[in-house]
């Protein structure tokens, strides 16, 4: 009963991070319908700016991630205007296309740049402290990424749901058109959403370094497919729907790992995906959108 | 029935006879080196993957991120086979058991994904295809992690060949057929398709599994050449490999396919010896293709097309 607990527990953490990945994506989707296949790579560029910050640099924690957000920040803005501005009009596979196209670009830069092998953070980069409580093991380290995320999410949902550019990202994500005739500047608020996504991401990067230790250009790939399907699971297009796919799915796979299924909880993670796309394609959170012709 | 002598079956099999000849020639006199034979090879097999997906994404509109999955089914089901009887005739059980297999679970992915539309569907056919990698890495029957090794290498350039020849003679006839006009019209629009009494589930499922099943002979033909396999050869990559072939040929363009398998082997093979630079330019490639020329080499046309006029009189109907 304790280990069930005990993986709750680890579950959490890695569920932040998926959800703070997730959020990018269900923005992002949410705005232009567009599965941003690079996202999973801002995620690994953070961890990559953390591990420069934290090694060349030797700053420490919060400085590292505000400079891996903004950076990242700056790479999604950038990445939207070259790659999927021009897109906005065509065919979805096109789109789809050529977000895998950025995809394979950034890690192949970051092999390019970085070496293909696994790089690791220093040890004294957040020095770990384990705490007992009730027979549950808690790291600093866990309690600092589930605060981090939880901070990240609330000003979010802050922003979204309190601000200006916030109502604009909503009136985009309903129809862009109608948003544009009310005099909505729809390009710097799609702008916007790929830059509070990307920031996202990368603080989800650095924090997954500082956790897991290790980064390859090639982290990417999967955890972005696995927060895609959180995001999926909770309602694609839906901000709290992301962060609870995203908690979802860290528990779940911690779970199988836990219980023995380790080789395969990659498999069971997308079979979650693919009994939700079965049984409710909306996700948790979501609504069935009748299609019109 | 029609008879098959035709002018134009006679003119087709003349230059098959010719480009088969030419290339085989190259072989065995060795004027196609170790090199040049390995990137043939592979830009056969590539031709016979592309056809397979091009049917299910360029003809059908069902974009499917899977295709590896099948590959490698055909693939270790082949080298199975081969372990147990190491000669040509295992090899054609192989590819028997493979297809059968693939077309088992080609209609089991089907079935649930192919209600699903665009981004979707790319995903659940992806994450289909990760479980079939996982679920290979996790038996012992295929080597597990691991993979099987010392396939006997049976695949000769005639073989490779003879199969792209009967994959582009399936497709482009199911194409043509009331069939594939049924497939082409899900395209199109399948909501109009279906009020018109088409089976749009049938013919997306039928496209998906011929596509599958062609896929699997390819990897059939990959395990007896390469006659290495491991899971992660099958991977997310591989699909990505093969998605780009049909996309730069043309979603649609069955002589787009082949030759974008071929300029892609050819850009492969000579950007070799700057092997992290490739991919960079690959992917670069990618967005560049999609940004400024989205219907890719050939659109949705075919070679004849860019033929005089008075040869296409045959293809008219009178």
């Amino acid at each position: 009963m304790i280990t069930f607990f005990q993986q709750i527990i680890n579950g959490l953490s890695v569920g932040s991070i998926f959800a703070l990945v997730a959020l990018g994506y269900t923005m992002v989707y949410g705005i232009i319908k567009l599965i941003n296949f690079a996202h999973g790579d801002i995620y690994m560029l953070g961890a990559y700016v953390g591990f420069f910050c934290a090694t060349s640099l030797g700053l420490s924690f919060f400085p590292t991630l505000l400079i891996a957000m903004i950076v990242c920040m700056f790479t999604g803005v950038l990445i939207e205007k070259i790659a999927y501005k021009p897109l906005r009009h065509a065919s979805r596979i096109t789109s789809l296309i050529t977000a895998i196209g950025v995809s394979l670009f950034l890690e192949y830069v970051m092999m390019y740049f970085m070496g293909p092998t696994v790089r690791t953070y220093p040890a004294d980069f957040f020095p770990k402290q384990m705490f007992e409580f009730a027979g549950l093991q808690i790291s600093n380290h866990q309690i600092m990424i589930f605060m981090t995320s939880i901070i990240l999410m609330i000003a979010l949902q802050l922003i979204v749901k309190k601000t200006k550019i916030g109502k604009a990202m909503r009136a985009v994500s309903t129809d862009p058109d109608a948003a544009e005739l009310m005099g909505i500047n729809v390009n710097n608020t799609i702008s916007f959403t790929f830059a509070i996504g990307s920031a996202l991401a990368g603080a989800a990067g650095v924090m997954i370094g500082m956790y897991y230790n290790s980064i390859d250009p090639l982290m990417g790939m999967i955890p972005g497919l696995k927060a895609f399907i959180a995001a999926v699971f909770g309602g694609i297009g839906i901000i709290p729907g992301a962060m609870i796919g995203g908690e979802a799915i860290g528990i779940l796979e911690t779970l199988a790992s836990g219980y023995g299924f380790s080789m395969i909880k990659d498999a069971i993670v997308y079979l979650i995906l693919i009994i939700v796309l079965i049984i409710k394609p909306s996700g948790l959170l979501g609504k069935n959108v009748k299609e019109k012709v | 029935m029609k008879s098959q002598f035709t002018k134009r079956n006679l003119i087709w099999t003349i230059v098959v006879v010719v480009i088969f000849s030419l290339l085989q020639i190259a072989i065995t006199t060795g004027l196609f080196s170790g090199t040049w034979q390995v990137t043939l090879m592979t830009v056969g097999i590539n031709i016979i993957l592309a056809l397979g997906l091009n049917l299910i994404i360029g003809f059908t509109g069902q974009f499917s991120l899977g295709h590896a999955g099948f590959m490698s089914i055909g693939a270790y089901s082949t080298a199975i086979m081969l372990a147990k009887m190491p000669n040509l005739g295992g090899l054609f059980a192989g590819m028997a058991l493979g297809a059968v297999i693939t077309a088992i679970v080609a209609l089991i992915v089907a079935i649930p994904t192919l209600r699903l539309k665009g981004d979707y569907l790319a995903i659940a056919t992806l994450g289909f295809s990760e479980v079939i990698r996982i679920a290979i890495q996790n038996m012992d029957i295929t080597g597990g992690a691991a993979g099987l090794s010392n396939i006997p290498k049976l695949t000769t350039f005639p073989m490779v060949f003879i199969f792209i020849v009967i994959s582009v003679l399936v497709v482009h006839n199911f194409i043509r057929s009331s069939h594939g006009r049924a497939c082409i019209s899900v395209r199109e629009d399948e909501i109009a398709s279906e009020s018109m009494g088409v089976n749009t589930t049938k013919y997306k499922t039928l496209a998906f599994v011929i596509g599958a099943i062609l896929a699997s002979f390819a990897g059939s033909l990959y395990a007896s050449y390469f006659y290495v396999l491991k899971p992660t050869t099958f991977g997310f990559m591989k699909s990505i490999d093969i998605l780009v072939i049909v996309v730069f040929g043309g979603m649609g363009s069955l002589s787009g396919s082949i030759l974008a398998a071929i300029v892609l082997g050819l850009i492969n093979l000579f950007l070799q010896s700057y092997a992290e630079i490739r991919m960079i330019l690959y992917a670069l490639a990618i967005i560049i293709i999609m940004v400024y020329r989205p219907q890719g080499l050939f659109g949705n046309k075919e070679i004849t097309d860019f033929l005089p006029k008075k040869w296409r009189k045959a293809k008219e109907v009178k």
